[in-house]
C-alpha cells in the first residue's frame, strides 16, 4: 500500500509558523512531511501536473483492494497492527489476497461482527435507499466493470501506469449507450484537455453567464413557470462535466446520466442537511447534554439543548472532527480524516448555562505539571493518598502543593473534587500571577481607540457624523466585569485623512485639543496623559469633541488617506500606555496618499484562474505583515469597519485585523439610510463584546499526538504559542492534530486548550478548556464519531489557507479527493459488502459531500471574474475565524418558508433545503448565510402575508429598497420579525436584509445561495457533485 | 582743540564710533608695528534723539564698484551740481531733485553735524514683526506657571499688528495653530527626528499657496499673512486665545523616570521654527524666542543623554574630548542658525535652570543672528522676568528698542581695507577691493548681516592701513571710512543710517607722538578684548593668553618710555596708563579664564561681551567698585582687595552681577539691628544708599544682572572676592602686615606682580 495514495497528512498544512510565509509554504519540498499531497514531493507523480496525479495514485494503489470491501475490514486491521514496519511490503500482502477473496460480494453483512451495531444500523437504511437511487442512475453498470478491470489490474500490480488506462477504458466501454460515450481514447488526453471543458460547458449550460455583472445577467433557461423545473434536471448532467472542474470527472459519464430512459435522481432520497439537522434536534434539542463521558459526540450546533459542563470542555467551546481518534497513524492515514479541533475559547454561552469559575490560588499561582507545564484539570490522577498526582498529559508524577491537599475517598477520588472547578470542571478560568503578566508588572486595563476616517467621502456620506452620534451612547456600554459599576476601558480619539489628529480629552479640559501628526512616515503618538481617558470622567470633553468632529472636517476636499500609519499610531498609543486594545479604524477607501502601506489598485482579472491567482489574497507590500508582527507583540486588535465604493485591497488592509484577532466589516456602497441599522448594530455588538485582550494560547495533548497546525485569526511566533491581540466571543481557532506515535485506547486522546489572556478589567487570567477524546483501533469507531460541521470548518480554513500558496485548481481538487478517500475508506473498511456500484455513506458524514460542495462553491474557491476580489479576500478572511456554527450556516444557509407558519407557535419554522425546488410562488421564504439576509417573495405570495408584512395591498406595491421590515402591529409581523431576531441572534455579522422579488433581476444574487443548486457561477449542484465524487469513490474502490 | 578725550567723546556721541587710533600711521608697515590694529568699534543703531530721519533715498555715487553715499566729506562743486565721491573720487552729477542746492541751501546729508544720518525709504512690503515662540515644557510646574505669566504678559507688550506664534516642545514639539475656533489644534512633531524646511513645510500644510505667492507676486504683501495664519496671527486679533492657550499649557505629560533628565527636544523645536519662518516670511523681521529649562536631551542637538548619572559636559570633558554630544549639536545648531540668518531672522534664547542648559552648543544662534542669550536660575526669578520685559522697552522716541535684518556695508578710503569684524553678524561673502585679504574676526567681506540689533549692539570692525611706506600721503590728508546699515525699523520701515568719518593721517616716524596722544586706550582695550575673546572660542585658553601677553609686552616696548633694562625707569604715557590693567584683568575674567566656570557660562559671558558697547564692555573687563562709608560720600575706589574694609559697604558692578557686599563691622552692626534705632538713622541711610544705586544699574541694563546682598564671610562673597585684584593673599598677608584689607585666598598673581613682570619685560633688550 503505498503511503502516498493514503497520506491522511492535512492536505493544506503548514507548520511554519512565521507570516511571510505564504509563498514559502507549499512549494519547498523541506517540509514535505506536512505538506500532504499538496505538491508532495515523495509522491511519485510530479507535484506541477496534479491533473495527471489524481487517477494515478487511487487506482494505482487500490485497485487491488477493489474487490474486497468486507474483507478489507479485517485485512487492515492486520496490516495495521502489523504492517508499520513493513511498509513497504504491503502491496504486495494485499495482491495476493484478492483471488480468494473475488467473491467478496456475496459476503454477508453480518460479517462486520466487530462493530457496534446501533449508529451503523442507523446508517444502513440510508446508505441502502441511496444506493437504490443511484443504481436507478445506472451507475451501478460500473459495478461488474470494475470489477472486472480490478481484475485486470490487479494483474499488473507493479505498474502505476500500465493498469491505468486499461481499466477506464473498459469503465468507458461498459457503459450502455454507447453513441454518448466521448471518445474514449485515452483518459489522460481528456483530463489534460479538461482544463479547457468549463469554459465550453459554460456556455453550453448558461450562454449569458459571460455577462459582467451576474446580477443582470438572466438565465436563459429561466422561463416563468413550472416548465422550469423539468429543465433544470437535463441542466445537471449536462454541466456535470465542467463544473467539476477535478480530473476524476468523466467527460462521458454525465452524458449518461442525461440518456432518456433513466429517470431523474429524486432530490428527497439523497442526504438532506435539513433532514440531518431536524432528527438531531427533534432526539437531541431541549435535553441536558452532560459531558461526563469522554469521547462522547455533541448534538450539532444547530440543535439547542443545556450542555452541563462535567467534567470535559462543553461543545461550545471545543468541537472536535471526531471524537474518537485512531490508534495509530497508520490508521489515520488510511482514513484520511482531519485530526482537528475547532476551539473557540471565549464562546458565548447560554444564561441558562454556568458562566465559568474562576479559581484563585492567589501567591501561589496556578497548579501546573512540572515537566510539560499543563494545568492542574480533572485529567489528573491523584496517588499515593493525595500527596502526588500523576498528569494526565505526560504521565509524570509531581507533588501535591502542601496548600492544595486534600485526602482521597474509598475510589481514589480527591475529598473536594467536586468544589474545585479545576478536579471537576471540563473549563474554568485561573487567576493568573505576576509570572503570567508582561514585565512582570499587573496590566492596566485595556483600551478601546476610535480611528475616523475624516476624508471628503466619509464627511460627504454623513458617515462620520453617525459614527460620532453613536459612539456618545456607546460609550455607555463599554463593557465591564460584572461585579463592576462601571467600565475600566478607557478610550481614545483619532481622526485622519493623510494625516492623524490625535485628541487630547483629558477631563480638566474645557475642549479637546487637537494634535496633528503629519510625519506619517514615522508615526509616534504625540501624547500621552489624556489622550486614553474614562469616559465617565472625561464625558462632557469627549461629547464636546464628538459633536465637533463632524463640524470641523465639513468642508474638507481631502480625498486621499493613509492606512498603515493608522494602525501604527493607535499601537504605538497602547504601547506608550502600556496597555492592550482595540483600535476601531473607520476607513473607506484605498490608501493612496504617500506613506507606509501606501496601495495601488491591482486588481486584475486576467490574474484568475492562473498560479498568480494567489497573490490576490496576499498582501501587497510587505508592511502589513511587519505591521502585524508588532500589534500582536503590543497587544493591539485591530477593528476594521470598511466603506469601500471599489477595490480597496482587503487582502492587505485586512491582513493585520485578520492576524490580531480582529474582525473585518465590510459595507458595499454604504448609504446612510439603508446602510445604518446594520452597521451601528454591528458596531455597538462589536463594542460590548466580551473579549479576552494580549491573549496567548497553548494546546497540549496527551502523549502520542501533538497540535501541528493552527487556523484562525492569529499569530504564530513559534510552532506553539497562538497569540491574538484579542480573543471575543465569535472567533474560534481550529487545531490539527496529528499522531506522533500509537495512542493508547485506554487512557484515550486529551486536549487541554490553556488561554492566558487580559480581561476587560486588566485582570491576567487563563482560560483552561480540557476535552477527552477515545482512541481505538476500528475505523468504524472513527466513522461513527465525526462531526461534518468541523469537518467543514477545517476543510475551509485549511482550503482558504491554502489558496494562498496553492493554485485554486489544486486547492478544489484536494478537496474532492480527500473526501473521496476519506469514504472510499469507509466504504473499504467499515461498511457492509454491496456493489461496488452502491454509494455508501457513514452516517455521520452523510452530508459531507453536499457541504464540501457548497464550500467549493464559495466564492473564495471560484475564481469567476464576476466575483469581486475584494469580497473573496473579505469572506476568506472571516472563514478564516470562523466557529463550526457559523461556518455550518455560512456554506449552507439556512432557507425558512414563512408563508405557512403557525402563528400560535412561537416555534421558528422548519428549514427547507436550499434549492430552486422548494421555492413555490405562492410563498415566501427567509434565507440567511450569516452575513446576509434575503427575504424572497413568490409572485403569488398571500395579499394577506404581504398585508400584513408590508402594509400594502398587493406583490407589485412591494418596495424592495427597504432593509428592514416594518414595525406593523399584526401577528404576522411580528412573528417574522421575531423569527428575523432569533435568526440574527447571536451571529457575530449582522445581516443586512434583502427583499427580492420573484423574477426580478435581484433574485440572481438571492440563487447563488441556493447551493444544491448548480451555480450560476459554475459550481456544480448536489447531485450532480455527488455523482462525481461516487465515481471518484469507484475508481479509488477499483 | 579740545582734548583727544573729548574728542573721542563727541565722536562716540555723534557717530557711535571709536577708533584705537584717532590718528592714522600712514603707512602699512608702521601700522602694523603699532601692535594694536586700527580698529573701532561701531554701534550701528546707536540713539540719537537729536537725529531725525529724512524721508527720502541716499544719494549715491554712480560707479558701480564704489556705490558710496553723498557724505559732508564730498567736494561738492554747486554750479555745476557736481560732487566728487571722497572714496573713490569720482565726479557725480546731483539727481534731479537736488537742483536747488547752493553753499546755503544743502541737503541734510552735507552738513557736517549730519556726519551719520538716516533715510526712510520705500523699499519692499512692509510686512509686521513677527514673534515666534518657543516654549520647552519640561519644567517644574512653579517655573511654567511663571514663564506662561510672563508670555501673557508679554503679549501686551507686543505692537498690536505683531504677528505672533507659539511652539511648545519636550518630548514632541507642537506647533499651535492659532486661528482655530473651538478645538485647539496643534501640529506634532517627534523630537527625535531632523526634518528638512521642505517637509516641516509640508507637514504643516503651508507649502502649496506659499510657493506662487513668495515667487510670483513678492510685492502683495497682504496676501502673506494669509498663508501662515494658522500659525501666526497678529496680536490684536489672538491675543485672547492665545492668552487662554498659553493659560491651559501642561508640563510635558510624558512621564519621567527616577535618575532621567526629562526628554527635551530643543535641537527639533528650533529647527522647526526655523523651517516654518523660512517658509512663510523670509527676509522679515522675525524674533524667534526659545525659552528653555535645561539641555536638549534628546534628538539632533542633544547635549546630554537623559541619565541623570551622567553629567553634562564640564570644561574639563572637553579638554579630555570626552563631550560626546557636543560636536554634532554644535553643528546642528550653526547650520540653523546660518539658516536663519541667511532669512533675516534672530533667535533669542532664554535658558533657566540651575545646571546647565546646552548654551555652548546653541550659542551660535544668538551669536550669528544678532538675538539675546539670557541665562537665570529660574522662570520664576525677577531676574528672567524683568529681562524678558525690557526685551519690549521702548527707547526715548517710543519705538521698540529693536532692529531687524540689517546690512552693514563699510567703504574705506584706498589706503584703507577692511580686515574683519567681530560682534552679533555673519559675513554676506562680499568681496571688493576694499577687502583685506588678512583676516580678523570675520573677514573676506566688507558687508555683513546683523539679523537683530539694538541701539547697543556693537561691533568690532578692524581695518589694515595698506599704503606702501614709499607713497607717502600729502600733508592733511584724511582717511575715510563710511559705515552703511540698512535694516527693518520696529516700526517695520525700511531705513539706511550711514555714518561717515574721517581721520588725520600722520607718519608715525615724525608724528608718533600725535599718533600716541591720539590712541583711545578703552577702545583698544576692548578691540583687543574682542580679538582674545574671539580666539579663545577656537583656540587654547593658555595661547590666547600668551598672545595677549606678547601684544601688551609689544606695546609697552613700542609706546613705554624706559631705559634698557632698567625696569624702574618705565613710564607710560597718559594715553596708555590704563591699558596694561586692562589687561590684567582681562586675563583674569571670564571671557578668558575657564575656570569655576561652566561652558555655558563662559558662552554666556561671551556672547555678551560681543556685543555690548564700549561702556559696558569695559565694566565687564574691569568691574566698577564703588565704596560707601560714614567717611565721605560715595566713592569708587581701587578694584583691589585693599578695598575690603569692614566699616564699608562695596558695591560691585560686573555688568553681570550686582554685588553689595558689607564689611565686618557694618555687618555686624546691621545684626544688632542700629539701623532700626531712630538715632542711627544715618546707618539707616548707608545702607540704603548702595542699594538705591544698585537699583539705578538694575532698572536699566539688558540683561538683568544678578543681584548679589552679601556681608564680609558671607558665602556669596565670593562673587567679590574672585574679582578684585588679589594684592593681599594668604601668601603675602603677613608680609603687608596689618595695613587693611582682606586676604584673597589664591595663587593668582597680583597687579603689582604682573605689572613688575611686564616693565621687566618690556624693558629687557633680549626680547
Amino acid at each position: 500500500m503505498s503511503q502516498q495514495g493514503y497520506v491522511t497528512a492535512p492536505p493544506y498544512s503548514q507548520s511554519q509558523p512565521r507570516m511571510g510565509g505564504f509563498s514559502a509554504g507549499f512549494g519547498p519540498p523541506n517540509s514535505s512531511l506536512h505538506y500532504g499531497h499538496y505538491g508532495d514531493p515523495n509522491s511519485s507523480h510530479a507535484a506541477p501536473q496534479p491533473g495527471m496525479s489524481k487517477p494515478t495514485v487511487p487506482l494505482g494503489s487500490s485497485a487491488p483492494l477493489g474487490p474486497l470491501p468486507p474483507g478489507t475490514h479485517q485485512f487492515s486491521q492486520n496490516n495495521f497492527q502489523s504492517g508499520a514496519s513493513a511498509a513497504g511490503q504491503q502491496p504486495h500482502r494485499f495482491q495476493s489476497p484478492p483471488p480468494p477473496n473475488n467473491t467478496g460480494p456475496s459476503y454477508p453483512p453480518s460479517s462486520l461482527h466487530s462493530q457496534p451495531a446501533s449508529p451503523h444500523t442507523a446508517s444502513t437504511s440510508c446508505t441502502t435507499q441511496l444506493a437504490n437511487q443511484l443504481n436507478s442512475m445506472q451507475i451501478n453498470s460500473y459495478g461488474p466493470s470494475a470489477i472486472q478491470s480490478s481484475h485486470t489490474s490487479s494483474g499488473h500490480p507493479a505498474s502505476f501506469q500500465g493498469p491505468q488506462p486499461l481499466p477506464l477504458t473498459q469503465h468507458q466501454m461498459a457503459l450502455p449507450p454507447g453513441p454518448q460515450i466521448p471518445p474514449p481514447a485515452n483518459n489522460f488526453s481528456g483530463l489534460c484537455a479538461q482544463s479547457s471543458l468549463p469554459n465550453m460547458a459554460r456556455q453550453d449550460g448558461i450562454p449569458g453567464s459571460g455577462l459582467p455583472n451576474p446580477n443582470l445577467q438572466q438565465l436563459p433557461g429561466q422561463t416563468p413557470g413550472p416548465g422550469y423545473h423539468p429543465q433544470q434536471g437535463n441542466y445537471g448532467p449536462q454541466m456535470a462535466g465542467s463544473q467539476l472542474s477535478y480530473p476524476g470527472a468523466f467527460p462521458g459519464g454525465p452524458a449518461q446520466l442525461s440518456g432518456p430512459p433513466q429517470k431523474r435522481l429524486d432530490p428527497d432520497s439523497i442526504p438532506s442537511p435539513i433532514q440531518v439537522i431536524e432528527n438531531d434536534k427533534s432526539s437531541r434539542g431541549g435535553q441536558i447534554y452532560a459531558t461526563n463521558t469522554r469521547g462522547q459526540v455533541p448534538p450539532l450546533v444547530t440543535t439547542d439543548c443545556l450542555i452541563q459542563d462535567q467534567g470535559h470542555a462543553s461543545p461550545r467551546y471545543i468541537r472536535c472532527t471526531t471524537y474518537c481518534f485512531p490508534s495509530t497513524s497508520d490508521m489515520a492515514k488510511q482514513a484520511r480524516i482531519p485530526l482537528a479541533a475547532v476551539i473557540q475559547p471565549f464562546a458565548t454561552v447560554p444564561q441558562n448555562e454556568t458562566p465559568l469559575y474562576v479559581v484563585n490560588h492567589g501567591e501561589a499561582g496556578p497548579i501546573r505539571c512540572n515537566r510539560c507545564k499543563a494545568y492542574m484539570c480533572p485529567f489528573m490522577q491523584f496517588i499515593e493518598g493525595g500527596r502526588r498526582y500523576q498528569c494526565g498529559f505526560c504521565n509524570c508524577i509531581n507533588d501535591v502543593p502542601p496548600f492544595f491537599f486534600q485526602h482521597l475517598d474509598h475510589i481514589g477520588r480527591r475529598v473536594d473534587h467536586y468544589e474545585r472547578p479545576e478536579l471537576s470542571l471540563g473549563s474554568y478560568e485561573y487567576v493568573a500571577t505576576l509570572d503570567y503578566c508582561r514585565n512582570n508588572k499587573p496590566p492596566n486595563p485595556p483600551a478601546y481607540i476610535f480611528m475616523i476616517d475624516v476624508s471628503y467621502r466619509n464627511i460627504n456620506s454623513g458617515l462620520v457624523k453617525l459614527i460620532c452620534d453613536e459612539l456618545k451612547t456607546l460609550l455607555d456600554k463599554l463593557p465591564r466585569e460584572e461585579q463592576e459599576e462601571s467600565s475600566a476601558i478607557r478610550v481614545g480619539f483619532v481622526t485622519y485623512n493623510k494625516v492623524l489628529h490625535f485628541f487630547n480629552v483629558k477631563s480638566n479640559l474645557a475642549q479637546p485639543q487637537m494634535m496633528v501628526v503629519s510625519d506619517v512616515g514615522e508615526v509616534f503618538v504625540p501624547l500621552l496623559d489624556g489622550f486614553l481617558v474614562n469616559f465617565q470622567e472625561s464625558r462632557s470633553v469627549v461629547n464636546n469633541l464628538l459633536d465637533q468632529i463632524p463640524e470641523m472636517f465639513a468642508d474638507t476636499n481631502e480625498s486621499e488617506t493613509i492606512f498603515a500609519p493608522v494602525i501604527q499610531a493607535g499601537m504605538e498609543a497602547l504601547k506608550a500606555a502600556e496597555c492592550a486594545g482595540k483600535l476601531f479604524i473607520f476607513h473607506s477607501s484605498l490608501p493612496t496618499a504617500e506613506a507606509p502601506g501606501k496601495l495601488r489598485n491591482r486588481d486584475d482579472k486576467k490574474l484568475l484562474n492562473t498560479d498568480k491567482e494567489k497573490t490576490l489574497f496576499q498582501p501587497q507590500v510587505n508592511s502589513y505583515e511587519s505591521l502585524a508582527r508588532d500589534c500582536v507583540a503590543n497587544g493591539c486588535c485591530v477593528n476594521l469597519f470598511l466603506f469601500p465604493n471599489q477595490y480597496v485591497d482587503i487582502a492587505s488592509l485586512g491582513l493585520v485585523t485578520m492576524h490580531t484577532g480582529g474582525t473585518l466589516y465590510k459595507y458595499n456602497n454604504f448609504q446612510l439610510n439603508s446602510d445604518s441599522p446594520q452597521f451601528l448594530t454591528d458596531l455597538r455588538r462589536d463594542i460590548e463584546k466580551k473579549t479576552g485582550f494580549d491573549a496567548i494560547m497553548r494546546v497540549r495533548t496527551s502523549t502520542g499526538f501533538r497540535a501541528t497546525d493552527f487556523f484562525g485569526a492569529i499569530y504564530m511566533n513559534n510552532t506553539t504559542d497562538v497569540e491574538m491581540a484579542a480573543v471575543d466571543c465569535d472567533k474560534a481557532v481550529t487545531v490539527e492534530f496529528k499522531h506522533d506515535d500509537k495512542l493508547n485506547e485506554d487512557s484515550g486522546a486529551l486536549i487541554q486548550c490553556a488561554v492566558l489572556y487580559t480581561s476587560i478589567s486588566g485582570q491576567r487570567r487563563l482560560r483552561i478548556h480540557n476535552i477527552g477524546l477515545n482512541c481505538s483501533t476500528q475505523l468504524a469507531d472513527v466513522y461513527k464519531t465525526c462531526e461534518t460541521d468541523a469537518l467543514i470548518n477545517f476543510f475551509a480554513k485549511s482550503a482558504f489557507k491554502a489558496i494562498l500558496s496553492q493554485p485554486l485548481k489544486a486547492v478544489r481538487e484536494i478537496l474532492v479527493s480527500q473526501t473521496a478517500h476519506m469514504l472510499a475508506c469507509y466504504r473499504k473498511n467499515c461498511a457492509s459488502p454491496s456493489a461496488v456500484s452502491q454509494l455508501i455513506l457513514p452516517d455521520a458524514m452523510k452530508v459531507l459531500p453536499v457541504y464540501v460542495n457548497c464550500l467549493l462553491k464559495s466564492s473564495v474557491l471560484t475564481g469567476r471574474p464576476e466575483i469581486p476580489t475584494d469580497e473573496r479576500a473579505y469572506h476568506r478572511q472571516l472563514v478564516m475565524s470562523m466557529g463550526v456554527a457559523d461556518t455550518q450556516l455560512f456554506f449552507y444557509p439556512q432557507l425558512l418558508p414563512i408563508h405557512n407558519l403557525d402563528l400560535k407557535s412561537d416555534a421558528v419554522p422548519a428549514a427547507v433545503r436550499c434549492s430552486e425546488e422548494r421555492l413555490s410562488e405562492g410563498g415566501a421564504f427567509i434565507l440567511a448565510n450569516g452575513l446576509s439576509m434575503f427575504l424572497w417573495l413568490g409572485v403569488s405570495t398571500p395579499p394577506e402575508l404581504i398585508q400584513g408584512l408590508f402594509n400594502v395591498p398587493s406583490f407589485a406595491h412591494i418596495s424592495t429598497e427597504a432593509t428592514l421590515l416594518p414595525d406593523l402591529a399584526n401577528t404576522y409581523s411580528k412573528k417574522i420579525k421575531s423569527i428575523v431576531e432569533h435568526i440574527q441572534n447571536q451571529k457575530p455579522y449582522t445581516m443586512k436584509l434583502m427583499i427580492v422579488k420573484q423574477r426580478e433581476q435581484p433574485e440572481m444574487l438571492f440563487r447563488q445561495f441556493l447551493v444544491e443548486d448548480k451555480s450560476i457561477h459554475g459550481g456544480a449542484s448536489y447531485v450532480d457533485f455527488l455523482c462525481c465524487v461516487h465515481k471518484e469513490i469507484c475508481q479509488l474502490l477499483n | 582743540m579740545a582734548t583727544y578725550l573729548e574728542f573721542i567723546q563727541q565722536n562716540e556721541e555723534r557717530d557711535g564710533v571709536r577708533f584705537s587710533w584717532n590718528v592714522w600711521p600712514s603707512s602699512r608697515l608702521e601700522a602694523t608695528r603699532m601692535v594694536v590694529p586700527l580698529a573701532c568699534l561701531l554701534t550701528p543703531l546707536r540713539e540719537r534723539p537729536d537725529l531725525p530721519p529724512v524721508q527720502y533715498e541716499p544719494v549715491l555715487c554712480s560707479r558701480p564698484t564704489c556705490k558710496a553715499v553723498l557724505n559732508p566729506l564730498c567736494q561738492v562743486d554747486y554750479r555745476a551740481k557736481l560732487w566728487a565721491c571722497n572714496f573713490c573720487f569720482q565726479r557725480n552729477q546731483f539727481p534731479p531733485a537736488y537742483a536747488g542746492i547752493s553753499e546755503v541751501n544743502q541737503p541734510a546729508e552735507l552738513m557736517p553735524q549730519f556726519s551719520t544720518i538716516e533715510y526712510i525709504v520705500q523699499r519692499g512690503p512692509q510686512t509686521p514683526l513677527i514673534f515666534l515662540y518657543v516654549v520647552d515644557t519640561c519644567l517644574e510646574e512653579e517655573d511654567l506657571q511663571a514663564l506662561k505669566e510672563s508670555l501673557q504678559m508679554s503679549l501686551s507688550l507686543l505692537p498690536a499688528d505683531a504677528l505672533v506664534g507659539l511652539i511648545t516642545f519636550g518630548r514632541m514639539i507642537q506647533v499651535h495653530e492659532l486661528s482655530c475656533e473651538g478645538i485647539s489644534k496643534s501640529y506634532v512633531f517627534r523630537g527625535t527626528k531632523d526634518l528638512t524646511a521642505k517637509q516641516i513645510q509640508d507637514m504643516l500644510g503651508l507649502s502649496r499657496p506659499a510657493v506662487p505667492i513668495q515667487q510670483g507676486r513678492p510685492l502683495q504683501a497682504p496676501e502673506q499673512p494669509v498663508i501662515s495664519s494658522r500659525f501666526l496671527q497678529p496680536v490684536h486679533k489672538i491675543d485672547m486665545n492665545l492668552t487662554d492657550l498659553l493659560g491651559e499649557l501642561q508640563r510635558d505629560p510624558w512621564p519621567v523616570t527616577q535618575g532621567k533628565r526629562p526628554l527635551r527636544s530643543t535641537g527639533v523645536a528650533l529647527s522647526i521654527a526655523v523651517g516654518l519662518l523660512e517658509g512663510t516670511f523670509p527676509n522679515t523681521g522675525a524674533r524667534i524666542m526659545l525659552f528653555t529649562g535645561g539641555p536638549p536631551t534628546q534628538g539632533p542637538g542633544m547635549v546630554v543623554g537623559d541619565e541623570l548619572k551622567t553629567p553634562i559636559r564640564s570644561w574639563h570633558d572637553i579638554e579630555k574630548d570626552n563631550a560626546r554630544f557636543m560636536k554634532k549639536a554644535t553643528k546642528h545648531y550653526e547650520t540653523l542658525a546660518n539658516r536663519t540668518a541667511t532669512n533675516g531672522h534672530c533667535i533669542d534664547i532664554y535658558a533657566c535652570a540651575l545646571d546647565q542648559t546646552g548654551l555652548l552648543e546653541m550659542k551660535c544662534c544668538a551669536n550669528l543672528t544678532g538675538g539675546h542669550m539670557v541665562m537665570g536660575d529660574s522662570f520664576n526669578t525677577s531676574l528672567f522676568k524683568q529681562t524678558f520685559q525690557r526685551v519690549f522697552n521702548k527707547g526715548l522716541n517710543g519705538e521698540f528698542r529693536m532692529a531687524f535684518g540689517a546690512n552693514l556695508e563699510v567703504k574705506t578710503s584706498r589706503e584703507l581695507k577692511i580686515a574683519g569684524a567681530i560682534g552679533p553678524c555673519v559675513s554676506l561673502n562680499v568681496k571688493g577691493p576694499c577687502v583685506s585679504e588678512n583676516e580678523l574676526g570675520i573677514g573676506g567681506t566688507s558687508q555683513w548681516k546683523i539679523c537683530g540689533l539694538d541701539p547697543c549692539t556693537t561691533l568690532a570692525i578692524y581695518f589694515e592701513v595698506v599704503n606702501q611706506h614709499n607713497a607717502p600721503i600729502p600733508q592733511g590728508g584724511r582717511g575715510a571710512v563710511q559705515f552703511v546699515t540698512q535694516y527693518q525699523h520696529s516700526s517695520t520701515q525700511k531705513r539706511i543710517r550711514v555714518t561717515t568719518i574721517a581721520r588725520n593721517w600722520a607718519d608715525a616716524q615724525s608724528q608718533l607722538q600725535h599718533i600716541e596722544a591720539a590712541f583711545d586706550q578703552e577702545a583698544a582695550a576692548v578691540l583687543m578684548a574682542r580679538l582674545g575673546v574671539y580666539r579663545a572660542e577656537s583656540e587654547e585658553g593658555p595661547d590666547v593668553l600668551r598672545w595677549l601677553d606678547r601684544q601688551l609686552i609689544r606695546l609697552c616696548q613700542k609706546f613705554g618710555q624706559y631705559n634698557k633694562d632698567d625696569p624702574n625707569s618705565f613710564r607710560l604715557s597718559e594715553s596708555f596708563s590704563l591699558y596694561p590693567q586692562f589687561m590684567f584683568h582681562l586675563r583674569r575674567s571670564p571671557f578668558l579664564q575657564v575656570f569655576n566656570n561652566s561652558p555655558d557660562e563662559s558662552s554666556y559671558y561671551r556672547h555678551h561681551f560681543a556685543r555690548q558697547d564700549l561702556t559696558q564692555s569695559l565694566i565687564m573687563i574691569q568691574p566698577i567698585l564703588y565704596a560707601y562709608s560714614f567717611h565721605g560720600p560715595p566713592e569708587p575706589v581701587l578694584l583691589d582687595s585693599s578695598s575690603i574694609l569692614p566699616d564699608r559697604i562695596l558695591l560691585m558692578d560686573t555688568f553681570f552681577q550686582i554685588v553689595i557686599y558689607l564689611g565686618e563691622t557694618i555687618a555686624q552692626w546691621q545684626k544688632a539691628g542700629y539701623q532700626d534705632m531712630p538715632e542711627y538713622e544715618n546707618f539707616k541711610h548707608l545702607l540704603q544708599a548702595p542699594l538705591d544705586d544698585a537699583q539705578e544699574i538694575l532698572q536699566t541694563r539688558f540683561p538683568m544682572p544678578r543681584y548679589v546682598h552679601t556681608e564680609h564671610g558671607g558665602s556669596q562673597a565670593r562673587f567679590l572676592l574672585s574679582k578684585v585684584n588679589p594684592s593681599q593673599t594668604h601668601n603675602n598677608l603677613y608680609a603687608w602686615g596689618q595695613e587693611s584689607g582682606a586676604p584673597i585666598l589664591t595663587d593668582d598673581v597680583s597687579l603689582q606682580v604682573f605689572m613688575d613682570h611686564l616693565k621687566k619685560l618690556a624693558v629687557s633688550s633680549a626680547a
